[in-house]
C-alpha cells in the first residue's frame, strides 16, 4: 500500500487561532476587493464593465511601446494594452461608458493598419459589449452566486444540522473571499469566465468541507466519550490522506491547464488552483473550528446519536 | 452477487449506447463507416463552439423609436401627395417629435375637408389639438406598437435572407427578449464582411437633385471628413426640404480620396421598396456595378418619375451616401437602373444581396459583438486537447502508482465517464466551448475524487483487519453518502450557472451537470461491478 501519509494525529484544532489570524487577514482584503467592485474601482472585464477588446497576432514582433503610441496618434490613449510575446500577440483594451456605436474596434484595426504598414497581422478575437449588456451580466453573476449559495447552505443544512450549514457556508464565502483578493491584489481583471471559476471553487471546497463533516458527524455518533475536541480532530486526521490525494490530482489537472491552456484558460485555471488549495486549507482549518464557536458546543456535545 | 450479470450488461449497454451517440462528433471516423450504418447513426453530434472555430456573436437591438419616425414620415410625404392632388392648399405638413403630424391649412374653409380626408386616410392618426388652420395629430398608442412589433419582425426577416443569401454553415438568428437579436455565424473566415452585410441598413432612394442657384456655390469636392463643416457652412442657405449628401470617391490612380457635395430634394422620389431583384454585372471600364429590376408597380412609377424629370439630374441614395447622379436623358419604361461607383467585385456582390434581402426597417444598435478569428480558434483547441490529454495522463498515472490494480480499475472508470459525457453531449447535439472542455476536466476531477474516497475507505476497513469482500462492501456503503453529498452541491452550483449563466458559461454549467450524473454511474455501478466481480473467489489481499 502506497501512502502519501500514514496514520496521523495532528492537532489541527489547537492550531485555530493562528487559522482564523490568517483568515481574517485574507478575508479583509477579498472584502476590500467585493466592495471595490460594487464601488466601480476593481479591475472589471469587459464583459461586466461594457468596451471593447481587441486581440492581434502579428506575423513579427512588434514592442508594446511603439503600439501604445501607435494608439495614442489615432486618439485611442485610453486604450489599455498586453502583450503575450511568445506569440507576438497584442491584447488591446478600451473600456467605454458611450455605446459602441463609435466602432472602436474598427478605429484600433485601423490605426495599426495605418501605422505600421509592413507589419502584417491578423484579428485574433474582438469583442465589444454594451453597458446595459454589461449591467445585466453583473446582475445574472450576482443572482447565480447567490441562488447558489443559499442553496448549498439549504442543503447541508438539512442534511447535517443548521450550524454545519452555517460553518460551511462561511467556509465557502471564506474561499471566495480570498481568491477574489488575490486577484485583486495580482491586479487581475475579473471577467465572466472568473466568476464562473469563482463558483465552481465554491462548489469544490464545499465538497471538501462536506467530506470532513460526513465524517464528524459519523464519529459523534459512535464515540461517546471523547470531547468534541477530540472528535472533530480525529475526523479531521481519518479524512486527511483523501483530502491531500484528491488536491494533489486537482492540482494535477489544473498546473498544465493554468501553464498551457492558452490565455482564455489562463486566468480561468489560476482561479480555480488558488481556490482548490485554499478550499483544502479552510475545510481543514475554518470549517471546523467554527462548529465550536457555536454557544455552548464545547462543554456540551452536538446533538449525539441522532 | 446474483445480479452481477445484469449490472455487466447494463454497463455494457450504456457504453455502447455512448459510443454510438458519440460517433457522429468525430469526422475522420464517422466517414469511414458503411453508408447503410451512417444512415441509422444522427448525423450531427457535437459542434464546435465560436471560440474553438471562430465565428460571430452579436446582439442587436432594432431602433424602434426610429421605426415609428420612418413610418410618421412617409404617411406625411404620402398626405402631402394626397393633399396636392385634392388641390387643398397648405403651408406645410411636418412631424413633430416622434410620433405627430402637424398640418397648416391656408384656407379657413378648407379646414373641414382637410379633417375629413386624414380621417377617412389615415385612421391610424387622431386628432390632438386644433387651433384655427393648425391642425394636430398623433399616431395612435396601438399603432405605434403595430409598427415597432413589424418592424423587429421584419429586422429578423431580412437579416435571415441576407445571412442565407451570403452563405454561413448553421447559422442561429434568434429574438431576444423583446427588440433584441441574437445571431450567430460559426467559421465566418471574414468578421467584418459579414458584420456590414447584416448592419447595412440598405435603404435605397432615388432622389431628384435641388438645381438651386445656391447649390453653384458648392466647392467641386470636399476633404473627407469636412463633411460636416460645409453642411453647417451652408446650413439656412439651402431652401428647405432640400439637403446636402455626399459622393465618397476614391481616385484609382493615385488612391486619394474625397467626398463629392450634392444638394438634393429630402423627399425620395421613389424608394428601393419596390425592386425586384439587384445583381452584379460588369459595366463600360470593366468595374463591376449592380442593375436593380424594378416590380410591375416600381417599373411604373419610375416610369412616371423620369417622364416627368427628363433633363434633370437624379442621385442614387443607399444609407444616406450618394453613390452616382446620373441625367435622365430619357424617360425609362423597363424598370431597371444601374448603381454604379467605385465598388470591389465582394462589395458589388455584398450590394445586390442586401438590396435583394430588402432594407432594414429601422436601424440596429449593437450591444454586444464577440468575434473570434479563425486562427485563433484553431490556437484553442490544439492548446485544449494537448492540455486535456497532459492533464488526463498526470491523473491516470497517479492513480495507478497510488493504488496499483484498483487505480487501473479506477482508471477504466474514468475512460468510461469519459465516453459516457462525449455520448451524451452528443446526443444533445450541445456546443463544445472551451468552458466546456474544462467542464469535462473538471468532471474527471471529480470522477478521481470519488474513487479516492471509497478507495481510503476501503484501504482503512482493510488497516482494521476487516477481510477483503467486507472491507470493500463497506468502504463503497460509508462513501456512497459522502459522494452525493459532493456531487449535489456542486450540481447545485451547475444549476445555477445553467440558469443565470449565458453562453460559453452555460455550456460549462451542461457539462458539469451531466458529468455529476454520469460520475455516480460509473463509480457505484461502473467500479463496484469490477471489485465484485474480483470478490467471487475469496480474495486473500486487494492491490489497492
Amino acid at each position: 500500500m502506497m501512502e502519501i501519509l500514514g496514520k496521523t494525529s495532528v492537532d489541527f484544532m489547537g492550531k485555530r487561532n493562528i487559522a482564523f489570524a490568517v483568515s481574517g487577514v485574507l478575508v479583509a482584503l477579498g472584502l476590500v476587493a467585493a466592495f471595490g467592485i460594487l464601488l466601480g474601482w476593481a479591475n472589471l472585464g469587459i464583459d461586466f464593465a461594457g468596451g471593447t477588446a481587441v486581440q492581434l497576432k502579428f506575423d513579427q514582433p512588434l514592442g508594446i511601446e511603439e503600439a501604445r503610441k501607435a494608439l495614442q496618434a489615432h486618439s485611442l490613449s485610453e486604450a489599455e494594452l498586453q502583450e503575450f510575446p511568445q506569440d507576438q500577440k497584442i491584447l488591446i483594451r478600451v473600456k467605454t461608458h458611450t455605446t459602441i456605436e463609435d466602432e472602436i474596434s474598427k478605429q484600433i484595426i485601423e490605426a495599426f493598419q495605418a501605422e505600421f504598414p509592413n507589419h502584417g497581422f491578423v484579428v485574433d478575437s474582438s469583442s465589444s459589449i454594451g453597458p446595459t449588456i454589461g449591467k445585466k451580466l453583473q446582475e445574472d453573476a450576482l443572482i447565480a452566486i447567490l441562488l447558489s449559495l443559499v442553496g448549498i447552505i439549504l442543503y447541508v443544512a438539512v442534511r447535517f444540522e443548521f450550524r454545519f450549514g452555517v460553518a460551511a457556508a462561511i467556509a465557502t464565502f471564506h474561499d471566495v473571499l480570498v481568491v477574489l483578493g488575490i486577484y485583486f491584489l495580482l491586479n487581475k481583471e475579473i471577467t465572466l469566465l472568473v466568476v464562473t471559476a469563482l463558483l465552481t471553487l465554491a462548489g469544490y471546497s464545499l465538497t471538501d468541507t462536506v467530506v470532513v463533516f460526513d465524517r464528524i458527524r459519523e464519529n459523534l455518533r459512535r464515540r461517546r466519550r471523547e470531547t468534541v475536541f477530540e472528535i472533530i480532530n480525529n475526523g479531521i486526521n481519518q479524512v486527511l490522506s483523501r483530502t491531500l490525494v484528491t488536491t494533489l490530482t486537482v492540482v494535477l489537472v489544473l498546473v498544465p491547464l493554468t501553464l498551457w491552456g492558452g490565455e482564455v484558460l489562463h486566468d480561468f485555471s489560476l482561479a480555480l488552483l488558488l481556490g482548490v488549495i485554499v478550499g483544502t486549507y479552510s475545510s481543514i482549518f475554518v470549517a471546523s473550528p467554527l462548529l465550536l464557536l457555536w454557544p455552548g458546543a464545547e462543554g456540551k456535545l452536538l446533538s449525539r446519536g441522532r | 452477487m446474483k445480479k452481477l450479470r445484469g449490472r455487466f450488461l447494463l454497463l455494457l449497454a450504456v457504453t455502447v449506447v455512448s459510443c454510438i451517440l458519440a460517433l457522429p462528433s468525430f469526422p475522420g471516423l464517422y466517414q469511414s463507416l458503411p453508408d447503410g450504418v451512417k444512415h441509422i447513426l444522427s448525423h450531427r453530434g457535437l459542434s464546435l463552439g465560436l471560440d474553438l472555430q471562430g465565428g460571430i456573436h452579436m446582439v442587436l437591438e432594432v431602433e424602434e423609436d426610429r421605426a415609428v419616425e420612418i413610418a410618421v414620415d412617409r404617411s406625411r410625404k404620402a398626405l402631402e401627395d394626397l393633399l396636392a392632388e385634392k388641390a387643398l392648399a397648405v403651408d406645410g405638413v411636418n412631424r413633430e417629435g416622434l410620433n405627430r403630424l402637424t398640418i397648416d391649412v391656408q384656407k379657413d374653409s378648407d379646414v373641414a375637408e382637410v379633417q375629413a380626408l386624414l380621417d377617412e386616410a389615415f385612421p391610424s392618426f387622431v386628432s390632438e389639438k386644433s387651433s384655427g388652420t393648425r391642425l394636430e395629430y398623433e399616431l395612435r398608442p396601438e399603432d405605434a406598437e403595430r409598427i415597432k412589433t413589424s418592424a423587429i419582425n421584419q429586422a429578423l426577416e431580412t437579416i435571415r435572407n441576407r445571412i442565407d443569401q451570403f452563405g454561413v454553415a448553421e447559422p442561429l438568428i434568434q429574438r431576444l427578449g423583446l427588440n433584441q437579436i441574437a445571431i450567430q455565424l460559426p467559421g465566418v473566415q471574414d468578421p467584418q464582411r459579414a458584420k456590414d452585410l447584416i448592419q447595412k441598413t440598405a435603404l435605397l432612394e432615388f432622389k431628384m437633385l435641388d438645381e438651386s442657384k445656391v447649390a453653384l456655390d458648392f466647392p467641386p469636392q470636399v476633404e473627407k471628413g469636412q463633411e460636416e463643416k460645409l453642411r453647417q457652412e451652408f446650413s439656412g442657405k439651402i431652401p428647405e426640404g432640400s439637403e446636402i449628401l455626399f459622393e465618397s470617391v476614391e481616385e484609382e490612380l493615385d488612391g486619394s480620396n474625397y467626398s463629392i457635395p450634392y444638394l438634393v430634394k429630402k423627399d425620395a422620389a421613389l424608394i428601393g421598396d419596390l425592386l425586384q431583384d439587384a445583381r452584379v454585372t460588369i459595366g463600360d471600364f470593366n468595374e463591376p456595378i449592380v442593375g436593380v429590376t424594378f416590380d410591375s408597380k416600381g417599373a411604373q412609377e419610375f416610369d412616371l418619375v423620369t417622364a416627368a424629370n427628363v433633363g434633370k439630374r437624379m442621385a442614387i441614395v443607399l444609407d444616406g451616401k450618394v453613390y452616382s447622379a446620373p441625367r435622365i436623358n430619357e424617360r425609362i419604361s423597363g424598370g431597371r437602373a444601374v448603381i454604379s461607383g467605385t465598388f470591389t467585385t465582394n462589395e458589388a456582390n455584398d450590394l445586390a444581396v442586401v438590396l435583394r434581402a430588402g432594407a432594414l426597417p429601422a436601424p440596429l444598435k449593437t450591444l454586444q459583438d464577440l468575434t473570434v478569428g479563425p486562427s485563433l480558434g484553431k490556437d484553442s483547441i490544439d492548446k485544449g486537447l494537448r492540455t486535456t490529454v497532459i492533464a488526463g495522463a498526470l491523473v491516470l498515472i497517479f492513480m495507478i502508482v497510488y493504488y496499483r490494480l484498483s487505480g487501473l480499475i479506477a482508471n477504466m472508470a474514468l475512460a468510461l465517464n469519459l465516453i459516457g459525457l462525449l455520448g451524451a453531449l452528443s446526443g444533445l447535439n450541445a456546443t463544445l466551448t472551451l468552458p466546456g472542455i474544462a467542464g469535462i476536466i473538471l468532471t474527471i476531477g471529480m470522477g478521481v475524487d470519488s474513487n479516492v474516497l471509497i478507495f481510503e475507505r476501503i484501504r482503512e476497513e482493510l488497516r482494521q483487519g476487516s477481510p477483503v469482500r467486507l472491507a470493500v462492501n463497506a468502504g463503497f456503503e460509508k462513501a456512497f453518502l459522502t459522494i452525493v453529498d459532493a456531487h449535489v452541491t456542486t450540481l447545485i452550483t451547475g444549476l445555477a450557472l445553467f440558469l443565470f449563466g449565458t453562453g460559453p458559461i452555460k455550456g460549462f454549467a451542461v457539462t458539469l451537470c451531466l458529468g455529476i450524473g454520469i460520475n455516480l454511474f460509473t463509480a457505484f455501478v461502473g467500479t463496484k461491478v469490477v471489485f465484485d466481480f474480483m470478490n467471487r473467489r475469496k480474495l486473500e489481499t486487494l492491490s489497492i
